[in-house]
């Protein structure tokens, strides 16, 4: 394993319990300059080393946007106001070296879609040494070991042979677990994750929940959930912020969510749960 | 369901489109009467010789004395009603075609489409000039060559349409619910390739009057007398400062191609409906 | 009991660099007034066997049967009026109507296609109304509707058919969580409100225990586990239903993991029980 003083920098040691990532009255429009439709409306969220954030909402909740708003990856008439922190860094207004600096690196990011987010026709060695050489200037060699590493500590069998695999030779799920190993490879402090298991089989989406959990209390990974999936955030989330028409409608930790709901749109998710009580009258 | 072709749909307040009509009537209403009001014969040879532009000739005379104004109006109804027809020609048959193409598939598929394969090879002016060299050179044969050339466009287009439709949710629930290939050709199929044929056909016509006055000019379509564009540009390279000559023919090509350009594009947002929604600024 | 739909010892394959069996010898039933879920997960052979049994895949053996005929490939001419009381309600609600004809002509189709048959007319309203829409959508064109809505139209069109056998293939994994449960309860209680058959295929084993009478559980083409759905939820048998059903995150608020399989796609999955078929 790399330490992690040399590598990720020292402006933003993680300290359990301290939050890394910081989100304040953020708000998120998109539009010419006469139409723009706001879609976040002054949202605040914050992220712990070793804790899961939940984000949840339908879908146009703007949950989604949120997230890339973090790794500045929004579309370019995206009008953003409020603040992103990481430590005592701004992220709001920063410019696309700088951003580009910073994600990947220090925040890093996965997405429903593992198949789309692996380039189709890299080796996975290539796709997962080429990362870790530009950002940690590592050696060949070096970068090929750390490879192998990633690809162990993610469930990826055979890692060796893996390296020289295209990501069509995967299952969805290993896939996935690769596209986790290229988001660690530059030992981020955060991690987005997009819903990351709502492509894959129930099966397989136990396996990469068991992984994320892992990972969040080992590395002391902050990790934002973004999902729809009220089963999953049950499973893995510590905090769970229930998002909705741009807004953050309620933020507890997990179990408050789950028994004493306070929002009534929290409740009517809840309700339309299969199983849940109240489900025969949600549906009449 | 009539009411929708009776509304004005919103794209074609665009100014372009609306410009682009009006020049695009203009010009065909003149194709269709300018034999029965042009000022002089457009044949005589009566007027003094290269004559510039003034009170009695609008837009003066070339080197054997004949109007010229009266030779472009002429012109028109020469050049336009052919460049019509060559489209027409080129639609039906393509969109024939490419519609059985794509409806029965295997082996009528591939053997139509190598055929269309086959001709797509051939460069237009070559081709025009063999036919020319086989016939004899006339703007009649210069349609032919022409027509041989463009209808593999409408049936790659059409059959690649039909294709997709063929596996489309709705067209299969049609076929559950009993509907006979006709009416499924009638009411699933046609509407969705309606659209796209006509844009490329207003498209188009632009393109085959080039081509036309293309060949004529390089001898390979009207022969003189004939006043047609084309060839009334080549003629003013023998008398290059009587700019008068050649700068109205290609004026006139200028408008009627541009107008009809500006007619596909409007054509094409009117025909998808989904982009009348964009327009209103939804995001969806 | 006269079955409504049986399906006997189809197989289909599909012929490209290699032959892949999608449905290695299946055989079900599903009888007047029964909801019979069809649970797998991706690439198991559910669809291929929902399209198989509408006609629009070719069984390379076996036999799928609709009251006593064998239900004919869905080919270039006309489907027999005997079969237009067999309705798919399809998983992608983009693609399931037509972006050029108004929603109430679409259900309009469907009740022509019920009354073709001698069956009673109807109003496309009517059915708007029954999937919980309100009846002015009937002169909206689809890319005016939410995903949802779709769905609903799409359900509306193939009920007002008066089908006798409903198939609906994931027909609610495109919807938003909040509305999949309430749309899969609908979608049982007007096929039983009719009398049809519904063949409702889906991955989502929570939702389906609570609609659906009788469960099959498919793996890699093959049939695992079958019979009453309660039984299979709480009792299963098979390795792989008991995988399946464990790995289901419950949403309880508990932070439990769900219980992940050891490696992916173990061999025990593969094994053939006949003691886990036709369960009661």
């Amino acid at each position: 394993m790399i330490d992690d003083s040399t590598t990720a920098g020292t402006d933003t040691a993680s300290t359990p319990g301290v939050p890394v990532l910081t989100v304040d009255a953020l708000t998120i429009g998109i539009g010419s300059r006469n139409n723009v439709k706001s879609i976040v409306k002054g949202i605040s969220l914050s992220l712990t080393p070793g804790r899961i954030q939940g984000l949840a909402g339908e879908s146009g909740s703007g949950k989604t946007v949120t997230s890339l708003a973090m790794l500045g990856l929004l579309p370019s008439n995206a009008v953003v106001g409020g603040s992103i922190r990481l430590g005592d860094t701004e992220l709001v207004g920063m410019s696309h070296r700088q951003l580009n600096d910073i994600r990947g690196r220090r925040i890093a990011m996965i997405f429903q879609d593992p198949s789309s987010s692996l380039h189709p026709q890299l080796m996975v060695g290539t796709q997962l040494t080429d990362h870790v050489k530009r950002h940690l200037k590592l050696s060949t060699k070096q970068a090929r070991a750390h490879a192998i590493e990633l690809l162990e500590r993610v469930r990826v069998p055979n890692p060796d042979e893996a390296l020289s695999r295209y990501p069509h030779q995967f299952s969805g799920g290993q896939r996935q677990r690769i596209a986790i190993a290229i988001a660690l490879a530059c030992d981020p402090v955060v991690l987005l994750a997009d819903e990351p298991t709502t492509a894959l089989d129930v099966t397989v989406q136990a396996g990469i929940l068991h992984l994320l959990r892992d990972l969040a209390d080992e590395r002391q990974l902050a990790v934002l959930l973004v999902t729809h999936d009220l089963g999953v955030m049950s499973a893995i989330a510590d905090d769970i912020a229930v998002m909705r028409h741009g807004e953050v409608v309620e933020s507890a930790p997990r179990q408050a969510i789950f028994s004493t709901p306070q929002h009534a749109y929290t409740r009517e998710l809840l309700s339309s749960l299969p199983g849940a009580e109240g489900f025969q009258e949600a549906t009449q | 369901m009539r009411k929708r072709w009776l509304k004005i749909p919103a794209a074609w307040v665009t100014p372009l489109g609306v410009i682009g009509a009006v020049i695009a009537v203009v010009w065909v209403g003149i194709a269709f009467t300018a034999r029965l009001w042009v000022p002089f014969d457009p044949l005589g040879q009566d007027l003094p010789r290269l004559q510039a532009p003034g009170i009695d000739t609008l837009m003066g005379t070339d080197a054997l004395g004949r109007d010229i104004f009266s030779r472009l109006m002429t012109g028109a109804s020469v050049t336009i009603p052919l460049a019509l027809m060559l489209v027409l020609m080129s639609l039906v048959v393509g969109t024939l075609i490419g519609a059985i193409a794509g409806y029965f598939g295997k082996w009528v598929d591939e053997l139509l489409m190598r055929l269309t394969d086959l001709v797509m090879a051939f460069p237009t002016v070559i081709l025009a000039m063999v036919v020319a060299a086989a016939l004899g050179p006339s703007l009649f044969n210069a349609v032919i060559a022409a027509f041989v050339v463009s209808w593999p466009q409408y049936a790659r287009m059409t059959r690649s349409i039909v294709l997709g439709l063929r596996t489309q949710n709705y067209v299969m629930a049609g076929r559950l619910m009993g509907f006979s290939p006709f009416k499924t050709l009638r009411v699933d199929v046609a509407p969705n390739v309606v659209g796209p044929i006509l844009v490329l056909a207003s498209l188009d016509v632009g393109t085959a009057i080039l081509l036309l006055s293309g060949l004529s000019f390089l001898g390979l379509g009207a022969q003189p007398p004939t006043p047609e564009w084309g060839s009334m540009i080549s003629a003013a390279i023998q008398n290059f400062d009587s700019w008068w000559i050649g700068l109205f023919p290609g004026l006139a090509i200028l408008t009627v191609v541009m107008a009809f350009n500006f007619v596909g594009d409007s054509l094409r947002d009117i025909f998808d409906p989904t982009s009348q929604v964009s327009r209103a600024g939804a995001r969806s | 009991m006269s079955e409504l739909l049986e399906v006997s010892d189809l197989v289909i394959e599909y012929h490209g660099a290699s032959v892949v069996r999608a449905v290695d010898e299946v055989s079900l039933t599903i009888a007047p007034g029964e909801v019979l879920a069809l649970v797998g997960e991706s690439g198991c052979g559910k669809s291929s066997l929902a399209r198989a049994v509408v006609g629009m895949e070719k069984p390379r053996a076996g036999s799928v049967t609709y009251r006593g005929s064998e239900v004919p490939l869905l080919g270039v001419r006309r489907r027999r009026a005997q079969f237009t009381s067999i309705q798919m309600v399809f998983q992608d609600p983009n693609s399931s109507l037509n972006p050029r004809i108004r929603v109430g002509q679409q259900i309009a189709e469907g009740i022509r296609a019920a009354v073709e048959r001698g069956d009673e007319g109807s109003q496309p309203e009517e059915w708007l109304d029954r999937v919980g829409l309100p009846t002015e959508m009937v002169s909206r064109y689809a890319h005016e509707l939410s995903g949802g809505q779709r769905q609903r139209v799409a359900i509306a069109r193939a009920l007002a058919a008066r089908p006798s056998l409903l198939v609906a293939d994931e027909p609610i994994s495109a919807l938003d969580a909040s509305s999949q449960a309430s749309v899969a309860d609908m979608m049982r209680r007007l096929a039983l409100d009719a009398g049809a058959g519904l063949l409702f295929i889906s991955h989502d084993l929570a939702i389906v225990r609570l609609i659906a009478d009788r469960t099959v559980v498919m793996y890699r083409g093959m049939i695992v586990e079958s019979g009453v759905s309660d039984r299979i939820w709480n009792d299963p048998v098979h390795p792989y239903t008991r995988a399946l059903i464990s790995a289901i995150p419950e949403p309880d608020g508990k932070g439990n993991l769900p219980a992940a399989p050891a490696a992916e796609a173990p061999e025990e999955w593969r094994s053939r029980l006949p003691e886990a078929l036709d369960r009661t």
